[in-house]
Parts: structure tokens; C-alpha cells; sequence
């Protein structure tokens, strides 16, 4: 088998992307604050630049990786079960948090992006940046965005709201741990999140409810855009 | 691998629901909520599912990486130009988002605490 054949097979896709991850989670063993997927990623992007193979390539395997992203999207039943049953006395103030903040973060960027003169495809990538990123990228298939755009996308949101989430709603006077777990589950998703169960677990409880709530709340939110969108 | 299986069972119902009935979501989230819908009717038990779930909803990083890596292309799609007001849109809407969320609540919880006593 040639080079060229070989470079059209899955294999080594596959095999790359977990080894890259498996590096970044054992790096972070050592130094906590490297963030695995941001080592994972640069990694690859490193390996497939210094072999000049192009993305399209790596995508062969790449797409099998992603496959995964289906099932992984069901498993969040569990955390939505487990958590709504320890949380069922709040849940009705959890769920209209949920639906305000995903619906301000849908609304907000939609008219920023239109403000900002951003193109359809761009905006369209924007638009579902608060959910999870197994959602936040099937969203974008569905609505006309780019995929790798809304992944770059809700990472960041991830980072900007685990960063700065519990400080702002603090120094806003909505501080309780309720708030913040709603605020930064539904603005921040699993990254925000992730960052909650270090101050309380309660805190992180409720922010892994907000988050998988807004895995369902969000798509239906979008659902009229589906319409209103060319 | 039962608890996987049923994973992968939902995942497919919901793709059949978003093909045949042209459901216009994304077929994993159609699934999800058939499957956060058994749990809650009891018609799936927690125990059959946990562990294999854990394992995916731990490893979701991995699962999207490919996607991640596809930032070496994204100046394909974006122009520079465009950077600035999408960073700026960002920065806002997730801001905003916050606020909503955890005013919402807040407010919410201190009815309720009212009328409780």
C-alpha cells in the first residue's frame, strides 16, 4: 500500500486523535491548568501541519471519532435524571432560569451578529454557542452554520464562563449558589460547569441540571429559526 | 455493553424520527429526549445505563475533537474582518446569558421562599 492509500484510510485518524487526548489528560496530571483539549487539539494540529496532510484527511478518521458524539449526546439523559430528582424543590426555578438564559443567549447573539454584519453561515455557527458541544455542533449542521466554527465557538464560551461566570453573578448581587449553578450551566454548558464542582458540589449539581436541561430547552428555542431562516 | 447498546438504540431512534417524521433537530437531541423521557416513565432503569454513560459523558472531549481541530481551516470561512464583532458578539451574549439565567432565578427562589413563610 502507498502513502496516498494509506493517508485514505481511518486508522491512523483514529488512532491520533486518542493518543493526543490520552497525552493531554496524562499532561494534565501534572500541570491541572492544561487544558486537555486545548493540548489535544494543538497537538494534532501540530502533527497533521508538520506532516502537511490536510484536515479533509484526518477527517476520514476523524468522522468515526465523531460518531461517538451521537450516543454521547443520550448518555446526558443520565446526568438530567439523577440531578432533577436530588434537585425536584427547585426544579421550577431551575427550568425557567434555564429557558430565560438560553433564550437571552440565543436572542442576544442573533442581534449582535445581525449588528456586527456577520454573514448567514457565521451567525448561524453563533447562535447555538451556549449549549454543550455535542449539541452546539449538531445545531449548527442544522442550521446552516459551520460545524468546526461553533466547536471553536462554545469552547471559548465554556472558558469565558467558567472564568468569569461566578464573579459576575456575584458582584451582581445574584450570588446564591442556585443562581450561579443556573447561570453558568446554561450561559457556560460541561466547561463552566466542570469548573462549579471545585467551589461546591451542590453548585456543580445544579450546573450539570442547567446544563443538560438546556441540551433540550436550547434545540427547541432554535426550532422556530429553522422556519424564519432562508 | 447493554447499557451502550441502549445508548446507541435511542441514538438511532432518533435519527429514524428526524428522517421519516422530518423533525427539523438534530437527531441526537431527538433521542436524548426519548431517553430522558424512559428514565423519568421508569420504563428504562438507571442501573442498566449508568456506567457505560458516565464513560461517554466523561470522554465528550474526545469525541469532538476532530471538530476542534478544524480551526486550522476556519480562516476558510471567517474573514478577518468578521473576527472582532463575532469575538465581541461572544463576549455579550454570554454575559447576557449569565444575567438572564441567574436573575431569573433568583427571583424565582425568593418568591418562593415568601411564600413559604
Amino acid at each position: 500500500m502507498d502513502n496516498g492509500e494509506w493517508l485514505q484510510r481511518p486508522e491512523w485518524g483514529v488512532a491520533l486523535t486518542v493518543a493526543a487526548y490520552a497525552a493531554a489528560l496524562l499532561l494534565r496530571r501534572r500541570l491541572p491548568w492544561m487544558h486537555p483539549l486545548f493540548v489535544g487539539t494543538g497537538l494534532v494540529v501540530l502533527i497533521l501541519l508538520a506532516g502537511g496532510v490536510s484536515y479533509e484527511d484526518y477527517r476520514i478518521g476523524g468522522d468515526l471519532v465523531l460518531f461517538m458524539l451521537g450516543p454521547a449526546t443520550v448518555a446526558l439523559g443520565v446526568p438530567l435524571y439523577k440531578h432533577s430528582r436530588q434537585l425536584r424543590h427547585q426544579l421550577g426555578a431551575v427550568l425557567a432560569g434555564v429557558t430565560a438564559g438560553s433564550l437571552a443567549s440565543i436572542g442576544s447573539a442573533w442581534l449582535l451578529a445581525a449588528g456586527a454584519g456577520l454573514s448567514s453561515a457565521v451567525a448561524s455557527s453563533l447562535l447555538p454557542k451556549s449549549v454543550t458541544s455535542a449539541v452546539s455542533v449538531s445545531l449548527a449542521g442544522t442550521l446552516g452554520g459551520i460545524p468546526e466554527l461553533t466547536a471553536v465557538l462554545t469552547v471559548l464560551t465554556g472558558l469565558l464562563g467558567s472564568m468569569f461566570g461566578p464573579l459576575l453573578l456575584r458582584r451582581c448581587r445574584l450570588g446564591s449558589d442556585l443562581a450561579i449553578g443556573v447561570g453558568v450551566g446554561t450561559a457556560a454548558h460541561g466547561i463552566g460547569t466542570a469548573r462549579l464542582v471545585n467551589d461546591s458540589q451542590w453548585q456543580g449539581s445544579v450546573g450539570a441540571l442547567a446544563m443538560s436541561i438546556s441540551c433540550i430547552v436550547t434545540p427547541l428555542l432554535l426550532l422556530p429559526l429553522h422556519w424564519l431562516l432562508p | 455493553m447493554i447499557g451502550f447498546s441502549i445508548l446507541l438504540a435511542f441514538q438511532m431512534a432518533g435519527m429514524a424520527v428526524q428522517t421519516g417524521l422530518g423533525v427539523p433537530l438534530p437527531g441526537n437531541v431527538i433521542g436524548l429526549i426519548l431517553f430522558a423521557g424512559c428514565l423519568f416513565l421508569g420504563w428504562i432503569k438507571l442501573e442498566w445505563v449508568e456506567q457505560s454513560a458516565a464513560f461517554l459523558v466523561r470522554h465528550m472531549m474526545l469525541f469532538f475533537l476532530p471538530y476542534v481541530a478544524g480551526s486550522m481551516i476556519l480562516l476558510r470561512y471567517v474573514e478577518l474582518s468578521e473576527l472582532a464583532g463575532l469575538l465581541l458578539a461572544l463576549v455579550a451574549s454570554t454575559l447576557v446569558s449569565l444575567l438572564a439565567g441567574g436573575g431569573l432565578t433568583t427571583l424565582l427562589r425568593k418568591r418562593e421562599e415568601r411564600e413559604d413563610g
